[in-house]
């Protein structure tokens, strides 16, 4: 009798506003909950980079107000050399681990897995849960390496050894701040790990009937593969990330090299290898720039497929291409290293499955477009990010050729050449990949369709925008423009200052546009038309319940599967689409042969 | 509005073209002799990516255009070939074309890294620290001393911790801020750091190395061209990293002959 | 019903192969698509057997990582010290093996009593709090063994080998604290009657995992240091 009690203690919705709103174990919540937390990073990250384009522009320009933020990173609004240092790596690491990896993954991962497979929730809600406030935590400990001791650390993101390891002597915020730093990520390694857990189960284990592997959308899929190298990637940063930690607080040597002298002063550490963190970080490092955009490959993929009203031309070969993008990355990471003092014969080792590796992208960016090909393909705000998507990924994707050599890397690496690299293939697409998501299911999140108008400016903006940003970015490099310089005080670089300008004026009214959306977000949240079951005539299980869901998404019922994830363009059946849980009778849409 | 879009992304494609093939902002003369291998590959990987970039933008902006807005009652169309195509015609062209990267690469990668340096290339040692280079001339007896990371004292001009009281090697060596180098001779450089990551970029040489604490490594290179280059830290090594950097003086032997002496009175 | 008895605790149903709508889902039965049922539904584990294979794998993962970089570290200087390894670590060894044959026992007779095989009116809940005793034995063992190296002089940051020491046993200590943790629920969700069957596997593939893990970590610390 107990066992009864406690099971429908699970599946009544809870009241109080704590459970219901904070601490839910309701998979929708926690989904919401990782794309507010994105939402508030992601502007944060913005607001950052704004400082730091400026910056650059014109260094010797107060910025007024700075001053508040901190008083010794820039006094009277004057930005030091550190405190440029300090924001950058706030802004890569805010934007990486908390924007990119949580919206995409995270978020939508949380709010739709469960849906599209026909699930009541995730099978540990608890763990979801921890997951969560973990990453939450995770965020607050980051954020306030800004307020205390001497600022945040100036490593960037990647949080070189033994830059990231000596402490306070190696320059302001390496002491204090680069702890913070190193717990923090330490902290979203568990979080995601616990995530990731709940993402995999889900998907083997509480798939409902009919359900089969292959009529799983492809965003089940591209999370489902993310989940994957999520639990592999994150289990070897955390380690490396405690090994830093201790680096710096208990006084060991595993990543600080003896006699090492700063400051006329002999480090009393011995032996550490720096190698060794980057081995490990690039380890977890290149999958992790796979968990940013192998989402954003599944949401394009549905929303594009709902809005060319046909299926892919082949939706084993889409699977098969983002597990083999997925099985490659575990191959490739020596690509960041070509020049970092690695055995030269490792360089043309990792360099070649870094060339193979186009070989799935270029067949998932060909099945895109020629899936195109005869489709009636509609256009709205969704479905214009996501075409917007495969234009960045191309863009970013074809200077991979580049820098997956490392004969061309020894001219190119660490200049802004890899910055555009990684800006749009990675950052761009993945953010173009939420913007996706967000256009195409805000309204079953939130049971309000958002502003089509102010959703295809936003779209116009940031698309053009973009290009302006970034492109340029890829010259500057061609003309050996380094990256991660506060100044271009050098006679050598001084020329390229007005490409500097250009970019920075693109870059603040790009991030102006940004804001379109925020509002078109805030003010459809609450003032947007009420959002029907199925706006975009989608036939994926979410569109099966009202919008938004209710509490036990498919009313204590279990869904039957009885189609293809994506049938559309049936003929001669009263509509163009027939959804997954329809028991009608219809030719299957299958691959094209 | 699906044609503007058609439009604009063809646009961009174009636009992102013009720069590239007007070298608007060119990659600066090259001037070593390993240097051209790099350049050419570079020269091929940009047609090859060019070519891919514009292709695929094209073909995406011209099926926008085509296929969107259609009536609701037209049919949908089938790609000939269909995927299997698609998964040939990726690997034979971009594998044909990756492959073809990938072994004409090693070719330039081999020239800096698998051959050894010449016997009579002229050592010369780097040494990288928070913010600035130090340059380290064997002197007369081709020998360099010792490197004792205790006696470090930047105070008392000695960069390199040198202990010329009890180490005869030490003696001679001529210590300087910048490099001066002969030109059309092969230099072997050992690179040597005495606090953290940092790293040995001269655009002109194309050779880019970081300097690994606790791990000396070395490049050899030979300049064919006399001027006056920067050298670079593209390492991120601390505040003042975006000012770290020294000169490379490639001169004509006789000139560097001078240059040695008088650093070697310098001392 | 007399109310001083114990209810048996609740088996999980078999699985029904038609209409089975009231449970977590866990169909991995084919539908044609002409829409007729057929009986091809096969059983699939419930989440939490799946959950702690996950959990292994990411676990693994990591032990893989400090492995690594234990190797990578040592080659990269000629300054690893080599020491002898405490020797309670083998009586340790020999408390842990033991507790994954009490819960073995343990385990069975639960899995008896749950399919009602035994009529016996308290859940025999004894070879459990044995494995949780000798679980607490071994990481108070473990504490021992960091007493003796501190005695040897060989702190954290001694040396590279005993930082390895002392982050390898202690990473391996917490997991196995987490296995108690999961030990102690089983316990009370068997006094309440609500254990489920599968709780009770995964928590002992996790238990029988820990051993494992400690006898690879205890072959790797016996050869490198």
């Amino acid at each position: 009798m107990h066992d009864m009690s406690a099971h429908a203690a699970q599946h009544h919705a809870p009241t109080s506003f704590i459970r219901k709103y904070i601490f839910s174990l309701d998979h929708k919540v926690i989904g919401k909950q990782y794309y507010g937390l994105a939402l508030i990073a992601v502007y944060i990250g913005m607001a950052i980079s704004w400082l730091m384009r400026f910056h650059l522009a014109w260094t010797n320009a107060r910025i007024p107000g700075l001053q508040w933020l901190s008083s010794v990173g820039a006094p009277g609004g004057l930005m030091t050399p550190e405190y440029y240092l300090e924001l950058m790596t706030m802004h890569g690491t805010i934007m990486v681990f908390f924007v990119l990896t949580t919206a995409p993954f995270a978020g939508f991962g949380n709010f739709f897995l469960p849906i599209q497979v026909g699930a009541e929730d995730m099978p540990f809600p608890r763990f979801n849960m921890m997951s969560f406030w973990i990453t939450f935590v995770a965020f607050c400990v980051l954020m306030s390496a800004f307020f205390v001791g001497d600022g945040p650390p100036l490593s960037g993101w990647t949080a070189y050894a033994p830059l990231s390891a000596v402490g306070a002597i190696a320059g302001p915020g390496q002491g204090t701040g680069q702890v913070l730093w190193a717990i923090s990520i330490a902290l979203f390694c568990v979080g995601q790990l616990l995530g990731s857990l709940n993402f995999i189960t889900t998907t083997l284990d509480l798939r409902t009937k009919g359900m089969t592997l292959m009529r799983m959308p492809l965003t089940v899929w591209a999370w489902f593969i993310t989940s994957c190298m999520g639990l592999t990637a994150f289990a070897v940063l955390l380690p490396a990330c405690i090994l830093l930690i201790l680096d710096h607080v208990a006084g060991t040597s595993f990543f600080i090299a003896s006699g090492l002298v700063i400051n006329d002063k002999m480090l009393p550490h011995s032996g550490g290898s720096t190698l060794l963190w980057q081995h490990l970080f690039w380890f977890f490092g290149h999958p992790e720039v796979y968990i940013a955009i192998v989402p954003g490959v599944g949401i394009v993929s549905h929303v594009l497929i709902t809005n060319m009203r046909r299926p892919l031309l082949s939706h084993k070969v889409m699977i098969g291409c983002m597990g083999a993008l997925a099985f490659l990355s575990y191959m490739v990471y020596g690509h960041h290293m070509f020049v970092s003092g690695m055995n030269p014969f490792s360089g043309l080792v990792f360099s070649f499955p870094t060339l193979v590796i186009t070989i799935p992208a270029t067949i998932i960016v060909l099945i895109w477009i020629f899936s195109l090909y005869g489709s009636k393909l509609r256009i709205n705000s969704a479905s214009l990010f996501a075409l917007g998507f495969i234009s960045m990924f191309v863009s970013g994707g074809v200077s991979g050729f580049f820098l997956a050599q490392p004969s061309l890397d020894i001219y190119l690496h660490a200049t802004y050449f890899v910055v555009g690299h990684f800006h749009m293939v990675m950052a761009v697409a993945a953010l173009f990949g939420i913007f996706t998501g967000t256009y195409f299911w805000f309204p079953k999140m939130t049971g309000h369709m958002m502003n089509e108008s102010l959703g295809k400016l936003h779209f116009w903006l940031t698309f053009v925008g973009t290009y302006a940003i970034f492109m340029p970015f890829h010259y500057l490099g061609m003309a050996g423009n380094v990256r991660r310089y506060q100044a271009f005080v050098d006679d050598y670089m001084q020329p390229l200052l007005g490409v500097h300008k250009f970019i920075t004026i693109a870059a603040l009214l790009t991030g102006a546009a940004q804001l379109i959306f925020l509002y078109n977000l805030i003010h459809s949240r609450f003032r947007g038309a009420p959002a029907p079951p199925n706006p975009w005539e989608a036939t994926s299980l979410e569109w099966t319940m009202p919008s938004p869901p209710p509490f036990d998404n498919f009313g204590g019922k279990h869904p039957v599967v009885y189609h293809d994830p994506y049938q559309y363009g049936i003929e001669g059946s009263s509509n163009d689409y027939v959804m997954q849980d329809s028991p009608e009778q219809i030719h299957t849409v299958r691959d094209e042969k | 509005m699906a044609k503007l879009f058609a439009v604009t992304i063809f646009v961009i494609a174009i636009a992102s073209a013009v720069p590239i093939l007007m070298h608007t902002w060119p990659m600066p003369v090259d001037i070593s002799t390993h240097g051209p291998l790099i350049d050419e590959q570079m020269a091929d990987t940009m047609a090859e990516a060019g070519i891919a970039f514009l292709a695929a933008q094209i073909i995406l902006a011209f099926f926008i255009w085509k296929f969107s807005g259609r009536p609701k009652d037209a049919k949908i169309g089938h790609f000939p070939g269909g995927a299997m195509a698609l998964v040939i015609a990726a690997f034979l062209l971009v594998g044909t074309e990756v492959l073809a990267l990938g072994v004409f690469g090693t070719k330039a990668w081999a020239a800096v890294y698998f051959t050894p340096p010449a016997a009579d290339s002229m050592p010369i040692q780097v040494q990288a620290g928070q913010f600035a280079f130090y340059f380290r001339y064997p002197g007369p007896d081709g020998k360099f001393g010792t490197i004792h990371p205790d006696k470090i004292d930047e105070g008392n001009q000695n960069f390199f911790g040198l202990d010329p009281a009890n180490d005869p090697a030490a003696k001679d060596d001529i210590v300087t801020a910048e490099m001066a180098m002969p030109v059309n001779k092969e230099v072997h450089l050992l690179m040597h750091s005495k606090d953290l990551g940092h790293s040995f970029y001269v655009r002109e040489l194309r050779v880019q190395q970081d300097f690994v604490p606790g791990l000396d490594l070395s490049l050899h290179f030979t300049a064919n061209k006399i001027g006056k280059y920067e050298i670079v830290c593209t390492q991120l090594c601390g505040l003042g990293h975006y000012n770290m950097k020294a000169y490379l003086e490639v001169m004509s032997q006789t000139d560097f002959d001078s240059w040695l002496k008088q650093q070697a009175a310098n001392q | 019903m007399a109310t001083t008895t114990h209810e048996p605790p609740k088996i999980e149903p078999p699985r029904d192969p038609v209409g089975q709508d009231g449970g977590g889902g866990g169909w991995r039965n084919l539908v044609p698509a002409d829409g007729t049922m057929r009986d091809v539904q096969q059983y699939s584990p419930p989440p939490a057997s799946l959950g702690v294979w996950v959990g292994m794998a990411a676990i693994t993962m990591s032990f893989a990582a400090f492995t690594s970089a234990l190797i990578v570290r040592q080659g990269a200087s000629p300054d690893w010290r080599h020491f002898t390894l405490p020797s309670i670590l083998y009586f340790d060894t020999l408390v842990l093996l033991a507790s994954s044959v009490t819960l073995e026992l343990g385990r069975r007779r639960v899995a008896a009593f749950m399919g009602g095989l035994r009529s016996q009116a308290a859940p025999p809940a004894k070879w459990l709090y044995i494995t949780l005793f000798l679980g607490l034995i071994f990481v108070a063992g473990q504490y021992v063994a960091w007493l003796q190296l501190k005695s040897q002089g060989l702190y954290l940051a001694t040396n590279p080998s005993s930082s390895f020491f002392y982050v390898l046993t202690a990473a391996h200590a917490l997991h196995v604290l987490g296995g108690l943790g999961g030990l102690v629920r089983v316990i009370r969700k068997l006094g309440k009657s609500v254990l489920r069957r599968s709780t009770l596997d995964a928590t002992s593939y996790y238990w029988h995992f820990m051993d494992v893990l400690w006898l690879y970590l205890l072959l790797l610390l016996w050869s490198k240091m």
